[in-house]
């Protein structure tokens, strides 16, 4: 990659770019290469292969998601090769925090004849079965030098494995058959910390918050008082008062995690609004929401103003343990004001038709996995006109006055590069998500990982790769003498 | 011999009326959280201690008890009354209902049964009470489970076509409605009755894989399947043994039930 995202400062750092400029009001960004690089196999790098990886991915046919994201509604950009070794990509329109997508960009040879399998990166592919590992192997070519001038990356091969199950990944590495955990649920980890404390590593809060939201969609099958409750502010504020939002990080994370307030956790430090606060759990308060709003709670039934009993599912994906918890636990909440709350449990599959296709649903309950900081990452989720825009998806033209708030902010956000503006911009969307709860943001997990006794130098983070990525500095403790990181 | 039938039989009843007898004997409602006594060990107020949000095991256990042992029967039932009018059919008739017959069994045993399972359930309304999600599961079950006991009930109407009573009956000039509900499917009531036994821990089993999945009864109804799975957290078990009980109840009545009805009924 030309770029990396500096997992635990968030900032970029240059990699096979030593430098990068951007001009002509961010329509264009200008890359200087890195000298006498090499890809695995020996073939020199220069500025071609990046004009080819750059054209190779806009190429609508490959349907690169990579490529999607540099694509916007003006057109394609451009690549060009100014010297052996500039680079310069033109685009349409400008397009905010471009630079940070050069991350997830890998640099493919023009000239080799191995393509993609010639690597630029610490480790080159050797082998891979489907379903069951990768193995990597030192890119023996890698340009990259530790503080004492030793070739990187410390390690000889890295095997990914891909196990079945999560239970039989604690085993294996508790057995010590395998040095890392990049991802551990909260059951998991609490069990590995009470007898291996060493190697239950809590990265700090994630970029998932869990969430629950209700059906907003004017075209969805639902009865029409349901979806007059659904889309009363009052109802969803008082719903959201009604969670007891501790007690789900404490029972159901063990504590790894945290109530959220919005869509972007704490980890996003460049762009979390830090004034909202999570919504505060108080029954009293959202029965005063909703007697306001013309319900009425008698004999412990909430009751609309035509005397219809509030009741209501919730649907979220089976297996997911800690789902099906915070489910449970939301019932009995909702019980105290009056509302009853059906748990469905779907397969995955039928629970995205629901949500995405047929709308035949009524509230939902899923998690949230972020991979990009930037919110230009959530643009299709937060304009009315996206496809994710998961409570009222696609729509023509904004329902609310409050979506066409969020559109004209997420556009502004959008439409500069000065990152103080585009900041002020997305807290103003954060701020209409608090008010307007279209989403009621419920905890945000840690991020926990395993580390095996034997490996040095892993920096946990809460951004994905969490565990491995400094994958070129990671040791082994045999090899680790006179190693500094 | 004798005494350990009777043992187990003892041993059904009990747990059976334990079932039935579950309102009274829960000393809290099953569903009720009691957030701050989370994992607790047992005690007074909790006989069998509470699980990880909280709930009483023991009132969950007979709540489960009753849906898993009280429907797993009524889903036996529906299996076997199908599989007794299809199979039955199917071997007095022979030629081409039988053929057909062999073909759609065959269609129904080969289905992966967790995907059908799977698609006729994301079907069911979603506001369904957990009691009605339950009985749903089990009929479901029961409905999709026909195949195996109507092959046995297929073969055995085969030979009773031939028999001299059938004959005899027919000369009579009994219509093949009558000749197969009266004739056929009364002297298949041995079989039948050894598949529905049979069938019984099956279902039990087969809800607790559901559960294991998460696909089982709708929370907060609890069932053995939902019951069993937090055996995953082996760790637990072992600080807590006392989790292991919805095991031991599913061994023991599966178990039981051979015992009470013998493999010699079953071979008959």
């Amino acid at each position: 990659m030309l770029l990396r995202l500096n997992r635990q400062t968030q900032q970029l750092e240059p990699k096979l770019a030593v430098s990068w400029r951007q001009s002509e009001g961010g329509k264009a960004i200008t890359f200087r290469l890195r000298d006498g690089v090499r890809f695995s196999d020996g073939t020199p790098f220069g500025a071609e292969d990046v004009v080819y990886t750059f054209e190779t991915m806009m190429d609508p046919a490959k349907l690169s998601p990579v490529g999607d994201s540099f694509r916007s509604a003006q057109g394609a950009p451009q690549a060009r090769a100014l010297s052996t070794s500039q680079v310069e990509i033109r685009f349409p329109a400008p397009v905010a925090g471009v630079e940070r997508l050069f991350d997830q960009v890998t640099i493919v040879s023009a000239r080799s004849p191995r393509k993609a399998m010639a690597a630029l990166g610490p480790f080159a592919l050797k082998e891979h079965r489907a379903g069951s590992y990768v193995l990597l192997e030192r890119n023996p070519n890698y340009w990259e030098k530790d503080a004492n001038g030793r070739a990187l990356p410390y390690l000889d091969a890295v095997r990914l494995e891909i196990l079945q199950n999560r239970e039989m990944e604690l085993i294996r590495f508790r057995r010590g058959e395998l040095h890392l955990v990049n991802k551990l649920d909260a059951d998991s980890f609490a069990r590995l910390a009470a007898d291996a404390p060493s190697a239950a590593r809590d990265a700090g809060p994630s970029l998932e918050p869990e969430m629950l939201w209700f059906n907003q969609s004017p075209q969805s099958p639902l009865p029409a008082h349901k979806k007059a409750w659904f889309q009363s502010r009052a109802f969803r504020r008082a719903v959201s008062a009604a969670i007891n939002r501790e007690d789900l990080a404490r029972l159901v994370y063990h504590g790894y995690a945290r109530p959220a307030a919005g869509p972007v956790p704490a980890a996003n430090r460049n762009w979390v609004n830090t004034s909202l606060a999570p919504h505060a759990y108080n029954p009293g308060d959202a029965v005063a929401r909703l007697e306001k709003d013309g319900f009425r709670l008698r004999s412990g039934v909430l009751r609309d103003g035509k005397g219809t009993a509030v009741e209501f599912s919730v649907i979220t994906n089976a297996g997911n343990k800690a789902r099906e918890k915070m489910a449970a636990m939301i019932q009995q909440d909702l019980a105290k004001i009056g509302i009853k709350l059906n748990v469905v449990t779907l397969d995955f599959g039928s629970l995205i038709e629901r949500i995405t296709k047929t709308l035949n649903y009524e509230s939902c309950l899923l998690g949230l996995v972020n991979l990009d900081l930037d919110p230009n990452a959530q643009m299709n989720v937060w304009l009315s006109s996206g496809a994710s825009h998961q409570w009222n998806p696609a729509q023509k033209s904004p329902a609310t006055a409050w979506e066409a708030e969020i559109d004209t902010w997420m556009r502004k956000q959008a439409s500069t590069t000065d990152p103080a503006r585009r900041k002020a911009a997305f807290d103003q969307v954060q701020r209409i998500a608090w008010e307007e709860a279209p989403f009621l943001y419920l905890v945000t997990k840690n991020f926990l990982v395993g580390v095996g006794p034997a490996v040095r130098n892993v920096q946990p983070a809460s951004l994905h790769p969490a565990v491995f990525w400094n994958i070129e500095r990671l040791a082994l403790a045999a090899e680790t003498s006179g190693i500094r990181p | 011999m004798k005494q350990l039938r009777i043992a187990a039989m003892g041993v059904l009843v009990a747990i059976f009326s334990a079932s039935l007898a579950a309102d009274l004997l829960s000393p809290h409602p099953y569903g009720e959280q009691y957030r701050d006594a989370v994992n607790a060990a047992p005690s007074r107020a909790f006989p069998m201690g509470t699980d990880d949000m909280g709930r009483d095991r023991l009132s969950r256990l007979l709540h489960a008890c009753r849906v898993s042992l009280l429907l797993a029967p009524a889903a036996a039932l529906v299996a076997t009354t199908l599989a007794g009018l299809l199979g039955g059919a199917a071997g007095y008739l022979g030629g081409t209902a039988d053929r057909v017959f062999l073909r759609l069994s065959d269609l129904f045993l080969s289905l992966p049964w967790l995907f059908l399972f799977l698609s006729v359930r994301s079907l069911l309304p979603l506001n369904a009470a957990p009691a009605v999600s339950a009985v749903a599961t089990f009929l479901l079950l029961g409905v999709l489970g026909w195949a195996g006991p109507a092959r046995v009930a297929r073969a055995c109407a085969c030979g009773l076509r031939q028999s001299d009573f059938v004959m005899q009956a027919k000369a009579n000039g009994r219509s093949p409605m009558r000749l197969l509900l009266v004739e056929i499917v009364r002297n298949l009531r041995p079989v039948l009755a050894a598949q529905f036994w049979l069938a019984i821990p099956v279902f039990v089993l087969a809800e607790a894989n559901l559960g294991l999945l998460g696909l089982g009864v709708s929370e907060p109804l609890p069932s053995l399947g939902g019951l069993l799975r937090e055996l995953e957290n082996y760790q637990a078990v072992v600080s807590q043994p006392w989790m292991v009980a919805p095991a031991i109840i599913l061994i023991g009545v599966t178990g039981c039930l051979h015992l009470v009805l013998g493999w010699e009924e079953i071979r008959r």
